[in-house]
């Protein structure tokens, strides 16, 4: 074989380091939006790649719908200590009472869309340029026609109309005052790179993406992890299966998938064997409507 | 394992959309949601099948409108390679789309409706994926099952398509005779046409060369960020953050900073706090050098070795992505990998014809989706390749000094270096 030749995982961490130091860069005053989920925990590493043994030139901020995973924000906090770098947390419960804004109520009340006006809020207060995320272009519809360097109004919203070219490997982050860019280096990734990077970098997982034991409540087929913050209708059953989850969001809007796969390796294989799109599986917040995703992005949201 | 990004270019008629379903769907990349979304819409071909062309549809805002925005990308990967659709529209006001999807693309798929033969849009796609610089066509005659998968049509189009070819400048043209809709010589070989004998469409993807698309010759590395700890463990490290975009850098080379002349030697190659023997296009590395010198973001470390110069004034084919015409003295910002500087468009000498390949010097003005020659000036001295030389290297974009859109994408015709021009400036 060619000496020369770059392995997948290779390229596509190169690619992802160059959208991050472009960042770096480019802006004033840039952010890395950290969930805890895979995804911003495989950013986290890239970072790492990217400016050690230099410090970040950015944050890692969480915007906090209080109903997370408990596991979820431990990883978080151990990881920010680790790293030595700054952690700031905003919380969604602040952003309802200041904006008085009201809870959503019923069946699927989730926080999920009042994240968006935290985020804009935390924007504002620290003035944030750009905001580093981890959405990727396999995930949805939506997403597949999103740029590397999306550039938001002051509402945040995304505008596929006004979408600029994005060609070779230039990107082009001139803002206007108040305009801001979401940038997304792992873009080109798809949930099984980032399950193979994971496994080659050692990176270690919150542990509610391998199988464990927990009370669930079924909804539309679906296995929500039950907690005071879902709404059970009376007529829902709760049961108790071996689980995990593929993606890691708000606790209202995302569900477990029965599983035993108890490590990197054998997840990967689940997901070989899968035949329902990340997504597909877990998301509550993308089957409300078929173009929710697209909705809330126009909106602000990732 | 590697990665080979492709483009497809060909409107909905041609059953571009079918084709793309169709190699997600042969290779499992569909899932059942997906699927049933595409039920639930109740939208089936008339064999009672799913209508594969419907993974690929697109917004709420593109259907309310009847269009099709912008490039989409998909991703699929067999045991071999991962690969990476860049889906363009394929009508005319699109050139600007496709001329995106374009540009990273190591090969592109045109199609070519069996019934129709070799169209005016045939042409088109061919000649701005050539003038883009893609190595590799592959020419997928769709709908074979139409014309009663015969070989004598394929012939005539293989024929007509070789004529108008010869224009082109890519490495390689391949001719592969399909039908997406039922998945003849798709990702299996078809039954239906004996007759030939080549590869399937993804048998010859999964085969195709790309590392020796990177350019390995011409060392280029554009600085991006300056790492300096400050800390007490690294207290005089300066690393210098970049990606070599093309050519090798090994430990100990003898390096150029451009634009300032500054030489130095290379002290270390590092990724992720390991040190490297080597650094090959296209990694992400951090470089150290053996002497101080003053470095910055948009500089170039190049190797002495080649003797390369800066230059203010070349000329470039734009693509041009703006609905305010582009106008000869026209003022804009051009980034070029990281640098950016002022530039001014002194002279547009001809447009080129996309359907023909012809230049037309009688203009004045240029519009959206034209692709046109210019003359163009710089503020800041630029370390650029001609793009057929160095496609890392050679290509820039535009950006409008007020709106900030990218309204330009330019690629490297010809440079005049500042030693070989005579006059006072």
């Amino acid at each position: 074989m060619n000496k020369y030749y770059l392995d997948y995982l290779d390229q596509l961490e190169a690619e992802a380091i160059h959208i991050m130091r472009e960042v770096a860069g480019q802006f004033q005053k840039p952010a890395l939006l950290f969930s805890g989920g895979k995804d911003s925990i495989t950013l986290v590493r890239l970072a790492e790649k990217a400016f050690r043994p230099g410090k970040f030139p950015f944050p890692l901020v969480h915007i906090d719908t209080g109903h997370n995973f408990p596991e979820a924000i431990e990883y978080r906090d151990r990881l920010a200590e680790r790293l030595g770098e700054k952690l700031i947390v905003r919380n969604v419960e602040d952003t309802i009472k200041k904006q008085n804004l009201s809870e959503p109520t019923g069946r699927y009340a989730s926080r999920n869309g009042l994240q968006t006006y935290t985020l804009l809020e935390t924007i504002e207060e620290f003035g944030f340029d750009a905001c580093i995320g981890g959405a990727r272009r396999d995930e949805e519809k939506a997403r597949a026609k999103e740029r590397i360097f999306s550039v938001r109004d002051e509402f945040g919203q995304w505008d596929p109309k006004r979408q600029r070219p994005e060609l070779w490997n230039i990107y082009n982050g001139h803002i206007n005052l108040g305009e801001n860019v979401r940038a997304f280096p792992i873009s080109n990734w798809t949930e099984l790179d980032v399950w193979n990077y994971i496994k080659r970098e050692q990176i270690e997982l919150p542990n509610i993406y391998f199988t464990h034991e927990r009370e669930c409540l079924v909804r539309d087929g679906k296995l929500m992890a039950w907690s005071n913050f879902i709404h059970k209708d009376p007529e829902e059953e709760l049961v108790t299966r071996k689980v995990r989850f593929r993606t890691v969001g708000d606790m209202t809007c995302t569900a477990a998938v029965e599983s035993v796969a108890y490590d990197i390796d054998s997840v990967i294989a689940e997901i070989l064997d899968s035949k329902i799109s990340e997504r597909g599986a877990t998301r509550i917040d993308d089957k409300l409507s078929e173009t929710a995703m697209e909705d809330r992005k126009k909106g602000g949201y990732f | 394992m590697d990665i080979l990004r492709f483009i497809t270019a060909g409107s909905v008629d041609d059953g571009k959309s079918t084709l793309i379903g169709r190699l997600l769907y042969d290779t499992k990349q569909i899932y059942i949601d997906q699927l049933e979304a595409i039920e639930s819409s109740g939208r089936v071909n008339e064999d009672g099948e799913v209508d594969l062309s419907l993974l690929t549809d697109g917004l709420k805002a593109e259907r309310e409108q009847g269009i099709t925005i912008d490039v989409a990308y998909k991703y699929f990967n067999t045991g071999r390679r991962k690969f990476i659709i860049a889906d363009a529209p394929g009508h005319i006001q699109y050139t600007r789309n496709m001329v995106t999807g374009a540009s990273n693309s190591n090969l592109a798929i045109i199609l070519v409706d069996a019934r129709k033969g070799v169209q005016e849009q045939t042409r088109r796609h061919s000649i701005i994926s050539s003038l883009l610089g893609i190595p590799r066509l592959v020419i997928c005659i769709n709908k074979m099952d139409l014309v009663g998968f015969d070989q004598n049509v394929y012939n005539q189009i293989v024929e007509d398509y070789k004529q108008f070819a010869q224009k082109l400048r890519v490495k390689e043209i391949t001719f592969i005779p399909v039908s997406a809709l039922k998945g003849d010589n798709i990702v299996s070989q078809s039954t239906e046409m004996d007759w030939y004998n080549g590869p399937s469409l993804l048998d010859h993807l999964e085969q195709v060369p790309v590392s020796s698309d990177f350019n390995l010759e011409n060392a280029r590395y554009p600085v991006q960020y300056v790492i300096r700890p400050h800390t007490h463990e690294h207290h005089d490290y300066r690393g210098y953050a970049g990606k070599v975009i093309s050519g090798i850098y090994r430990k100990g080379d003898e390096i150029c900073v451009l634009p300032s002349g500054a030489k130095s030697t290379i002290k270390s190659l590092e990724l992720g706090g390991e040190a490297l023997e080597e650094a090959f296009a296209p990694m992400s590395v951090v470089m150290q050098l053996e002497t101080d010198i003053d470095i910055s973001r948009g500089d170039v470390i190049v190797k002495t070795d080649e003797d390369l110069e800066v230059s203010k004034e070349f000329e470039a084919l734009v693509c041009w992505m703006n609905n305010k015409p582009l106008k000869p003295g026209a003022k804009l910002i051009l980034r070029h990998n990281s640098t950016e500087s002022r530039a001014v468009v002194r002279k547009i000498q001809y447009k080129v014809d996309i359907n023909t390949l012809d230049n037309n010097e009688d203009v004045d003005q240029v519009e959206l989706n034209d692709i046109c020659r210019v003359f163009i000036k710089t503020a800041t001295p630029l370390l650029l390749d001609r793009y057929d030389k160095n496609r890392a290297n050679g290509g820039f974009i535009l950006i409008d000094e007020t709106s900030y859109s990218t309204v330009g994408a330019g690629m490297v015709a010809s440079i005049s270096h500042e030693s070989e021009l005579n006059y006072m400036i």
